[in-house]
C-alpha cells in the first residue's frame, strides 16, 4: 500500500512560519517558506536542519511552493535557498512573484537596518532568490517533472493567493495557504473543483469562529472610526501594505464619498501607490464586480487618501492613518501607537490576527501598561478594538472546502491546538473523514490506495457495454456490467482481454475437458416419448438455459450439455447417456443426479 | 471518428469532430468576405451611395422585382442592403448534440452567437479570458457599427438562383447568398458569450469523463491556443493560428504537439508572399513620410490584436523622426477595454512584456503613450473627438471591411485629397476590392499586410518536427495562393500524406482505436492470483462488475447479490477458469494410483492415449488440448477422477 507522508517544520498547531513537508510517490515538496513573527532569534525560521543537518537542500527537495506573498508563508525563502541553500524550482503565482520581493525587502529592513542584526539575508539575496521562481497561472498544469504535476486554485486571501494541488501517479494533496471561503470588497471567494486529494492540508486559524455578515462587521467599523474622528480623535490602523489595507481604504473611500467627510486619510508609506499600482495591473485576479467595473473606474484609484509623513504623527485634530506593519511589533505603526496610545480619544483598530508576542497580540488581550525597549514603560489609555477583516475562512468555510473537493484525509495546520482540536471533531463527525493535527517535526504517514489502471480492449468493452441489451432495448448504462476477461501483465503494462483473444494471444491452447456418463432409466414406451418426456422435465427444471430438442432425438442444454436415450421401443429399460463439458459441469452433474431419481410420469 | 468542415474558408474555420462519445466543436469563424459585395454605411449623410445608379441585369426577365437592390459604382456592383455575413455550415449538423465548442483565439469566434443562441445548443464554450474579452470586443463593435447606421432595406432578390446568374462577377460568384445572415443583436452577443467558461493555457479539461482537452499557447495573439483532445490512448491536436514570431504573446508552445495521431492545421498566414516584419517597418516608413509632407494617415484597424504592435512601432519610428508631436487616434467604440484590458494580461504576454508588471508597470508602451497624449481613444469621431482632433495625424480605426465604422467617414473626408494616405495592414480583405465602392480616389493607396502566422516554409518545418501520424488541411494550402498561381513554394507540402478537405466536406479520420482505459478498484486488484505463462508475462482471469460513471470504466469486485445471481445463471459463469498445458500421462497415472486406482490400462490411441480403469468400467480419452471422462453413472468416482486431472493441468 502506498502512504504519503508530511511533516510540518512551521505552522503546526501554530500560526507562523509555515513551512510543510509532504512526501509523495518518491517526490518531496516544500509547502511555503514563512517566518514566525513571534520570534527573533532562531525560531522565526523553520528548522531546515531537518532535512539536512548541514549542506544544502537541492537534493532532498523536488520543489518548493509558496501560497501568497504573507511574510509568515514566505518570509524564510531567501534564508533557505541562498543560505540554506536550494537550487530547484520555487513556483508561486505573478502577483506573488511581483509582491513577495517587496515585502522580504521591508522585512530585511526593518530587521538588520533597524535593529542592527547581522547575519540575515541581503537584497542580492533577495533577488538571487526570486530568480528560481517559477510563475504559475491559475488552473494551470505544470509538469515539475515526468512525474510531479502541480495545479493552482484560487483562494481569495490576497492577491495572488493560491491553493495547490500536488499530484504524483495516483496520488495527491492539496494545501490551501490561507483562503478565504467569501468574497470581499476586492477579492473573490476561494474555489476548487472536486479533485478529491488523498490528502487536505488546511489552514485552521478560525477553527471555531463563524463569522457574522460581512456588512455588519462593516458597518460597525465605519461607525466606530466616525464615532472616533467626530470627537476629534486620532484613528491608527495597523495593516500590511497589500491586503487588507486595499479593502479597507476601498470602504473607507466610498464612506467619505457618500457622508461628504473632511477628516484625513493618510496611507503611511511610500509604498501604497505602488501597491494599488500591482491591483490595477493583477485586476484579473480581483473579484467579479471590479474586473467588470475597472476600464470605466478603477477602484484603486483613491481620491480621499493621501500619503502620509512622519511629520502629521504631531498633527493636532482628528485624522484616520493606515501604518505598517499590521501587529505592531516594529515600524512605523509602533512608533504612532507609542505617541497616540496615552489620550483615550485616540483608538486604535487591529483588522486582523495577531501573533503572540507581538505588541498587538499584547492590548488585544487587555495589557494596559507595555514594556518598550529600554526598560521603559508606557499606558495604554487609547481605545483598542478588534474588528476580524483578516480573509480567512471560518469553521464554515473551511466545512464547505471539505465538501467542495472531497478529500479522503485532512490535516490542520495554521491554526491553534485547542480549536483544531474542535474542528477535528466536527470534520469527522460531518463528513466521517480522518484529521489529524500534527505538532512542529511531528511526521503524520497517510496510507492511500486508488484504482489501477489497465487497458481494456476496445472490443472487449464495447462488447460488455452492450450486454443487457435486448430485442430493441438499449443497455441501462447506469447498470453494472458482469464482465469477465484476462488481464495480461507484461512489465508494467497490463491489459485487459477477452479471455480467447488473450489465450490465443500468447499461444496458449485451452484443454478441454468433457464427461459422458449413463443412467439406466424405467421409463416404458417409445423412445421418441421418452426423450420428449425428459426434454419437459429438463426444461420445466432448468428455466433460466436454454433447452433444446434435434431432430435426431438429442436434447442438448446450455451450450454443451448432450443428453441421449438409447434402447428399445418394447423395453422400459432406457440408457440415457449425458455429456457434458467441464464449463458445464454443475449443470452436467445437477442432471445426472436428477435423472438418476428417475422421471416422474406426467 | 469524423471531421466535418463548416467553414467557408480556411482562415475562418469552423470543424465538428466527433471523437469517441463526444462531439466537438473546433472554432466558430465568422466569414466577412460577403461584407465586399455591399454598399458601405455612411455615419454622416451622404449623397455619395444614394446617388448612385441603380443597375438592373439586362439578361434577367422573370417575374423578381429587383427595386432598386444594385447599384453601380465605377464598373461594379454593389447590394445596396444591410449587410450580411457568410456563417459556417451549421445545417450540416445537430447543433444540440455539440457538447463543447473550443475556441482558439479571438478572430476564431465571432459566429458564436449564430451556433449557441436558437439553435438547442446546449454545451460549454471554452476560451482563454483574453480571447474572451477580445472576441467581445470585435462582436460588440462589429453590432455597434452597424447599428449606428440603421438601414431600412433587406435585399434578398438578387440572391435567387435564376438572378444571381445573370449578374456581373464578383457578385455572380458569391458563395451561397441565401444562407448570408444579418449580423446578430448585443442581446445574442451576451447571451452567447454567457456560455464561455473561461481556461488557461494547460488547464487540463475533462470532457463529460471521455477526453481531455488543453489548450496551449500558440504564439499568435493574446490568449491564442491550440488545442490537444487526447484520450488515454489517442491524440489529436487542432492548430489554429499559430505563430512562431515573438511578439507581445506568450511564445508557442509546440512540444506538446509532438508525436500526434492527427494535426488539423487551421489559419494559416494569408500574405505568404510577405515577411510581416518587413511589413510593419514599411508601414511606419510610409506612415511617417505622409505626415511629415502634411498629409494624414488612415489605418484600418480591428479594435485589438496587431493594432498593438502598430501603436508601438510607429511610435518610436515617429519619434525617432521627430515627428513624436503628431497626435495618433484610436477610434472605436471598444477602444477604452481594448487599451485597458491588453494592460491586465500580463500572465499571457511574452516574458519581456511580463517582467515590466513587477517594477511595477503597464505590460504595453500604448498605456505610457496615453499618459503622455500622444495616443488619444475615442469611442466615435462625435463628441470629444471633433473637439481634439488636430491634423496632420494618424487615424486608426474600423472595419477593415470598409463597409461600416468610423473608416467611412475618414475616406471621405481624405479621400480626395492625395497627400493623404491609407495604410492597409489587416490582411483579411482584399485592398483594392475594399475600396471598390469608393473609386475614384486620390488618396494615396498602400498595402502593407501584417500576418504573424505561421507561412508555408514555417509549416511545412513545424510539421516535420512534431511528426504526426496524420495531417489535415484545407485543400486551398496545397495549391499556390490565387493571388500568386506561379508560385508554386507557396504551398503546404510535408514529407507526409495529407488529408485534404473543402467546406462542406466530411473526413474520416483513419484512427482506429484498439485500447481504452479502464481502472480496477484496488480490492479487486489484491485478489487476482496472476500466473506465470511466459517469462515475464502473466494472466489472471478477471470477473468483476464493470461500473461506468461519467464515461470512466471501473471494474469492481462482484459485490451486489443480484450479480452474483446473474453470475450463476448466465453463460458467463461458465468461462471463471481456463486450463491449459499438455497433460503428462504417466503423471496422471501416478495420481490416479495415488488416490487408490491401481487398475489402471494404458493403451496408445491415434490421437493419443486411452486410460482403461476396467474395474470401474471407465474409460478416458487423453488427446492434445482434450480429455474425455467417460463413466457409468458412479457420480463420486467420476468427479474424484476430474479433480486428479485438474491437478495435472494448468490453471487460469
Amino acid at each position: 500500500m502506498a502512504e504519503i507522508k508530511v511533516v510540518p517544520l512551521g505552522a503546526g498547531q501554530d500560526v507562523g512560519r509555515s513551512c510543510i513537508i509532504v512526501s509523495l510517490g518518491g517526490k518531496n515538496v516544500m509547502l511555503d517558506c514563512g517566518m514566525h513573527m513571534g520570534y527573533n532569534d532562531d525560531r522565526r525560521f523553520p528548522d531546515f536542519t531537518y532535512i539536512n543537518r548541514s549542506g544544502t537542500l537541492t537534493e532532498y527537495l523536488d520543489c518548493v511552493i509558496i501560497s501568497h506573498f504573507h511574510l509568515d508563508h514566505c518570509g524564510a525563502l531567501p534564508y533557505m535557498s541562498e543560505m540554506v541553500g536550494f537550487d530547484g524550482p520555487i513556483y508561486m503565482t505573478q502577483p506573488t512573484k511581483a509582491i513577495c520581493p517587496i515585502l522580504l525587502e521591508d522585512y530585511r529592513k526593518i530587521t538588520v537596518d533597524r535593529k542592527g542584526e547581522q547575519n540575515f539575508f541581503t537584497s542580492e539575496m533577495i533577488k538571487n532568490c526570486m530568480k528560481k521562481v517559477v510563475p504559475v497561472n491559475l488552473h494551470q498544469t505544470v509538469q515539475v517533472d515526468d512525474e510531479l504535476e502541480i495545479k493552482a486554485y484560487y483562494a481569495g486571501h490576497v492577491l495572488g493567493a493560491a491553493m495547490f494541488r500536488i499530484t504524483v501517479g495516483s496520488q495527491s494533496v492539496v494545501y490551501t495557504g490561507d483562503y478565504n471561503m467569501t468574497p470581499d470588497r476586492h477579492l473573490g471567494a476561494a474555489w476548487i473543483d472536486k479533485c478529491r486529494p488523498d490528502l487536505l492540508i488546511t489552514e485552521s486559524t478560525y477553527a471555531t469562529t463563524i463569522r457574522d455578515s460581512k456588512r455588519c462587521r462593516e458597518r460597525d467599523f465605519l461607525k466606530k472610526v466616525h464615532d472616533c474622528v467626530d470627537k476629534g480623535g486620532k484613528v491608527l490602523i495597523p495593516v500590511f501594505a497589500l491586503g487588507r489595507a486595499q479593502e479597507l481604504c476601498i470602504l473607507l473611500e466610498t464612506y467619505w464619498d457618500r457622508m461628504n467627510l473632511k477628516v484625513p486619510i493618510y496611507f503611511s508609506l511610500g509604498l501604497t501607490e505602488k501597491a494599488n499600482h500591482y491591483y490595477k495591473l493583477f485586476i484579473t485576479w480581483t473579484n467579479q464586480k471590479i474586473r467588470k467595473t475597472f476600464v470605466q473606474r478603477n477602484m484603486f484609484e483613491f481620491k480621499h487618501i493621501k500619503a502620509f509623513d512622519r511629520s502629521y504623527i504631531d498633527n493636532p485634530g482628528a485624522m484616520v492613518v493606515f501604518a505598517t506593519p499590521g501587529m505592531l511589533h516594529a515600524g512605523l505603526s509602533l512608533q504612532i501607537f507609542k505617541k497616540w496610545c496615552t489620550s483615550e480619544n485616540n483608538m486604535v483598530i487591529m483588522p486582523g490576527y495577531c501573533v503572540a508576542g507581538t505588541v498587538g497580540h499584547k492590548i488585544l488581550n487587555g495589557v494596559r501598561r507595555l514594556e518598550l525597549e529600554n526598560r521603559q514603560t508606557v499606558d495604554v489609555k487609547l481605545s483598542v478594538q478588534y474588528m476580524s477583516f483578516s480573509a480567512h475562512a471560518d469553521a464554515k468555510g473551511i466545512m464547505q472546502l471539505i465538501q467542495q473537493c472531497e478529500p479522503k484525509n485532512v490535516m490542520l495546520v495554521h491554526g491553534e491546538a485547542g480549536k483544531m482540536e474542535f474542528l477535528k471533531k466536527k470534520i469527522f463527525q460531518e463528513f466521517g473523514t480522518e484529521c489529524t493535527m500534527p505538532a512542529n517535526g511531528e511526521t503524520v504517514t497517510i496510507a492511500t490506495s486508488a484504482d489501477i489502471p489497465v487497458e481494456a480492449s476496445v472490443n472487449l468493452l464495447k462488447r460488455e457495454m452492450s450486454s443487457g441489451a435486448g430485442e430493441g432495448r438499449s443497455p441501462d448504462p447506469k447498470k453494472p456490467k458482469l464482465m469477465h476477461a484476462a488481464l495480461v501483465m507484461q512489465g508494467a503494462e497490463m491489459q485487459l482481454l477477452d479471455a480467447d483473444q488473450a489465450m490465443n494471444e500468447l499461444g496458449l491452447e485451452e484443454h478441454q475437458l468433457r464427461f459422458t456418463s449413463t443412467v439406466v432409466i424405467e421409463y416404458p414406451g417409445e423412445v421418441e416419448q421418452t426423450v420428449d418426456r425428459i426434454y419437459q422435465y429438463v426444461k420445466g427444471k432448468l428455466k433460466d438455459f436454454p433447452v433444446q430438442m434435434s431432430a435426431d432425438q438429442s436434447i442438448t442444454v446450455a451450450d454443451s450439455v448432450l443428453i441421449k436415450v438409447s434402447g428399445d421401443d418394447d423395453e422400459a429399460e432406457k440408457g440415457v447417456l449425458v455429456s457434458w463439458s467441464y464449463q458445464d459441469e454443475d449443470i452436467g452433474s445437477y442432471l445426472l443426479k436428477l435423472l438418476k431419481m428417475g422421471i416422474p410420469s406426467t | 471518428m469524423k471531421l466535418y468542415c463548416l467553414s467557408h474558408a480556411a482562415r475562418h474555420p469552423c470543424f465538428i469532430l466527433k471523437f469517441k462519445t463526444v462531439t466537438l466543436m473546433l472554432d466558430c469563424g465568422l466569414d466577412y468576405s460577403s461584407l465586399l459585395h455591399f454598399l458601405p454605411l455612411s455615419l454622416v449623410q451622404s449623397s455619395r451611395w444614394s446617388d448612385l445608379p441603380k443597375w438592373k441585369p439586362k439578361e434577367y426577365k422573370g417575374p423578381y422585382k429587383l427595386e432598386g437592390e444594385l447599384r453601380e459604382c465605377a464598373g461594379r456592383v454593389f447590394v445596396d442592403s444591410v449587410p450580411e455575413f457568410n456563417v459556417p455550415k451549421i445545417t450540416l449538423v445537430d447543433l444540440s448534440e455539440v457538447d463543447v465548442i473550443l475556441v482558439s483565439n479571438s478572430h476564431a469566434m465571432l459566429a458564436l452567437p449564430y451556433v449557441t443562441e436558437y439553435s438547442g445548443f446546449k454545451g460549454v464554450v471554452y476560451a482563454t479570458e483574453p480571447t474572451l474579452q477580445a472576441g467581445r470586443q470585435f462582436m460588440e463593435e462589429l453590432v455597434q457599427y452597424i447599428d449606428r447606421c440603421p438601414k431600412v432595406n433587406h435585399a434578398s432578390v438578387w440572391k435567387q438562383p435564376e438572378v444571381i446568374k445573370c449578374l456581373p462577377p464578383p457578385l455572380k460568384d458569391a458563395i451561397q447568398p441565401l444562407s448570408w445572415k444579418q449580423c446578430y443583436s448585443l442581446h445574442d452577443v451576451n447571451a452567447s458569450l454567457s456560455k464561455v467558461h473561461m481556461v488557461n493555457f494547460n488547464e487540463k479539461l475533462d470532457i463529460l469523463g471521455a477526453l481531455c482537452v488543453t489548450p496551449l499557447s500558440s504564439g499568435w495573439c493574446i490568449g491564442g491556443c491550440n488545442w490537444l483532445i487526447q484520450s488515454a490512448h489517442e491524440k489529436i491536436c487542432y492548430v489554429a493560428g499559430s505563430s512562431t514570431l515573438t511578439t507581445f504573446s506568450k511564445p508557442v508552445d509546440h512540444t506538446a504537439l509532438k508525436n500526434a495521431d492527427l494535426i488539423i492545421l487551421s489559419q494559416l498566414t494569408q500574405t505568404p508572399h510577405v515577411n510581416p516584419d518587413s511589413m510593419i517597418g514599411e508601414f511606419c516608413l510610409n506612415a511617417a513620410l505622409t505626415v511629415k509632407k502634411g498629409g494624414n494617415v488612415l489605418v484600418p484597424v480591428y479594435p485589438a490584436g496587431v493594432t498593438y504592435d502598430l501603436f508601438e512601432c510607429l511610435s518610436v519610428h515617429m519619434e525617432s523622426c521627430g515627428l513624436a508631436g503628431v497626435p495618433m487616434y484610436f477610434i472605436s467604440p471598444v477602444a477604452d477595454s481594448s487599451l485597458a484590458y491588453s494592460n491586465i494580461f500580463a500572465e499571457w504576454l511574452s516574458d519581456s512584456k511580463q517582467s515590466k508588471v513587477y517594477l511595477p508597470e503597464p505590460p504595453f508602451p500604448h498605456a505610457e503613450l496615453i499618459s503622455a497624449g500622444r495616443l488619444r481613444h475615442y469611442p466615435s469621431i462625435h463628441g470629444d473627438f471633433s473637439k481634439d482632433f488636430k491634423t496632420p495625424c494618424v487615424v486608426f480605426t474600423g472595419h477593415p471591411s470598409l463597409r461600416f465604422g468610423d473608416v467611412v467617414h475618414f475616406i471621405e473626408m481624405w479621400g480626395k485629397t492625395s497627400a493623404n494616405a491609407i495604410i492597409f495592414t489587416e490582411p483579411d480583405f482584399y485592398y483594392l476590392d475594399a475600396l471598390a465602392p469608393y473609386q475614384p480616389l486620390a488618396m494615396k493607396v498602400l498595402c502593407c499586410p501584417i500576418d504573424t502566422s505561421l507561412n508555408f516554409s514555417q509549416t511545412n518545418k513545424l510539421i516535420k518536427d512534431l511528426k504526426p501520424q496524420h495531417f489535415v488541411i484545407s485543400e486551398t494550402y496545397t495549391r499556390p495562393p490565387p493571388l500568386y498561381p506561379h508560385r508554386t513554394d507557396l504551398v503546404v507540402d510535408p514529407d507526409l500524406q495529407v488529408m485534404t478537405y473543402k467546406p462542406g466536406e466530411v473526413l474520416t479520420l483513419p484512427i482506429r482505436r484498439k485500447f481504452e482505459q479502464i481502472n480496477i478498484d484496488p480490492e479487486l486488484a489484491g485478489s487476482l492470483m496472476p500466473i506465470e505463462v511466459r517469462p515475464g508475462v502473466s494472466v489472471a482471469m478477471v470477473t468483476g462488475s464493470l461500473v461506468t460513471r461519467d464515461n470512466q470504466h471501473t471494474l469492481k469486485p462482484l459485490q451486489t447479490s443480484g450479480l452474483k445471481r446473474k453470475l450463476e445463471t448466465s453463460s458467463d459463469r461458465k468461462r471463471r477458469s481456463y486450463f491449459w498445458g499438455a497433460l503428462d500421462v504417466q503423471e496422471f497415472v501416478d495420481k490416479l494410483n495415488k488416490e487408490g486406482l491401481t487398475d489402471v490400462k494404458v493403451e496408445d490411441s491415434a490421437e493419443g492415449h486411452i486410460v482403461h480403469l476396467p474395474n470401474e468400467d471407465t474409460l478416458i480419452q487423453l488427446e492434445e488440448g482434450s480429455t474425455h471422462i467417460i463413466c457409468e453413472g458412479n457420480e463420486g468416482l467420476r468427479v474424484k477422477l476430474k479433480d486428479i486431472l485438474l491437478q495435472c493441468l494448468n490453471r487460469l
